[in-house]
């Protein structure tokens, strides 16, 4: 099999699909945190605006949430490019899974740290950033790490609304010979691996080395 | 903008193909509860080659998209004269993706029995079939079954997938209605509301049957 002359198109994929990974993992980050905070909030209204969220980001698929994203809100007056949909569909979804993520990771942190701090007489915001979030970032990482990698799958459903990554460029390749189809997909699922193996390899270092000394 | 009179003449096509997600949501669960507990097993053989094959297996089809699997299965197989329908292709493809998963939730519920209960079952000069059968799968099966329980509901979640192999389930249905119509508003919301209903209800009765289960 010579697939030599697949490579270029299936490159070009290939950099589009981690593009669209990395925007999307720094949104869904982000939205982790906020999300995951707000749900721990004092105040019921924030908590309650937050649970709605995940609520529904968790409970409907991705490609509902992309298609509704990319069609159905021009209907309402709003534009979205496919890279916008895609990043916000991908964002907002990882981003209410994370939430949970970092919401329990801190409640798992031991009640006495925080008595502790107060005790110390430090400020909240010192609290949580000197003694509860180095904690729990260290409980949070598993999860995160398999995030990433669902994310990076994920990005493959951005071909539907029109992007031109990896999972699309098979399908344009798959037009000018379908007898080689076989062979596409094939290389197109080994591409994705040696993309999301890193991360799993990735995960397991920093899991050994950031539970070095711990047990 | 939004018209309720176009929703609710669009209700009644996507609750039919609802059945379609449904269908394949079980054939696909059914498949990944066999397969997976085969790669699970197979994983924990003694022979060191074939451990390592399984564990090859798992990794690889958690680490790839189901998009391209279900691509695979549906396009790729023909081209080397193997035709499977989109239906097939599709509970094929979501059987096999999850298996690796179950795979997972299975080892830790086979790890979870106790050593005693491997060597009692040696002691007593039981097969392994028997002991597999009888001893140890009972007690490894029974505490994740939560767990399954939840990749049931996101498997239901990702069966919007199989419609890129145009399996007519209920994201197809309302694409097809969007493209008729032009309207995509009112059919894609309603299956986000759908899939929104009935994945918290399942939740929510998965979480009653856990409690219940512990309970015993």
């Amino acid at each position: 099999m010579v697939s030599v002359d697949l490579l270029p198109l299936l490159y070009q994929g290939a950099v589009t699909t981690l593009k669209v990974t990395v925007l999307s993992m720094g949104v869904a980050f982000l939205l982790s945190f906020l999300a995951g905070f707000a749900r721990l909030s004092r105040r019921k209204s924030i908590r309650l605006v937050s649970s709605v969220y995940v609520e529904v980001f968790r409970g409907t698929s991705l490609i509902v949430q992309l298609f509704w994203l990319f069609y159905a809100l021009p209907l309402l007056g709003i534009e979205l490019t496919a890279l916008a949909a895609g990043v916000a569909a991908l964002g907002l979804n990882y981003g209410a899974y994370g939430s949970e993520v970092v919401r329990s990771a801190i409640l798992a942190v031991p009640k006495g740290q925080t008595e502790a701090s107060i005790a110390l007489n430090m400020s909240p915001m010192l609290r949580m950033r000197r003694v509860i979030l180095p904690q729990a970032m260290v409980i949070m990482l598993p999860s995160f790490s398999n995030l990433a990698i669902e994310l990076l799958k994920g990005t493959s459903l951005v071909s539907l609304i029109t992007m031109a990554d990896l999972t699309y460029q098979g399908m344009i390749l798959r037009t000018f010979d379908a007898s080689r189809t076989f062979e596409i997909f094939g290389l197109i699922l080994l591409m994705y691996f040696v993309m999301a193996y890193p991360l799993t390899l990735m995960m397991r270092w920093l899991e050994r080395r950031f539970s070095a000394g711990r047990v | 903008m939004w018209s309720w009179s176009f929703t609710w003449s669009t209700l009644p096509y996507i609750l039919d193909a609802m059945k379609m997600t449904i269908l394949a949501t079980i054939v696909g669960f059914a498949i990944a509860l066999v397969g997976g507990l085969l790669l699970a097993m197979g994983r924990r053989s003694k022979n060191r080659l074939i451990s390592l094959i399984f564990t090859g297996v798992i990794e690889f089809v958690r680490s790839t998209p189901l998009l391209v699997q279900l691509y695979f299965l549906f396009y790729g197989l023909p081209a080397i004269g193997i035709s499977l329908g989109p239906f097939t292709a599709g509970v094929l493809g979501l059987g096999i993706h999850y298996s690796a998963y179950l795979s997972e939730v299975y080892r830790s519920g086979i790890e979870a029995v106790p050593r005693g209960q491997w060597e009692a079952a040696k002691a007593l000069n039981f097969t392994r079939w028997t002991m597999w059968r009888r001893i140890i799968l009972p007690q490894a099966i029974r505490p994740v079954v939560p767990v399954l329980g939840n990749y049931l509901i996101v498997m239901f979640k990702e069966t919007p997938v199989l419609s890129a192999i145009t399996l007519v389930e209920m994201l197809m249905a309302a694409k097809m209605i969007g493209a008729e119509s032009f309207r995509y508003l009112e059919a894609f919301t309603l299956v986000g509301i759908l899939f929104l209903i009935l994945s918290y209800a399942s939740s929510l009765l998965i979480r009653r049957l856990e409690l219940k289960w512990n309970r015993t």
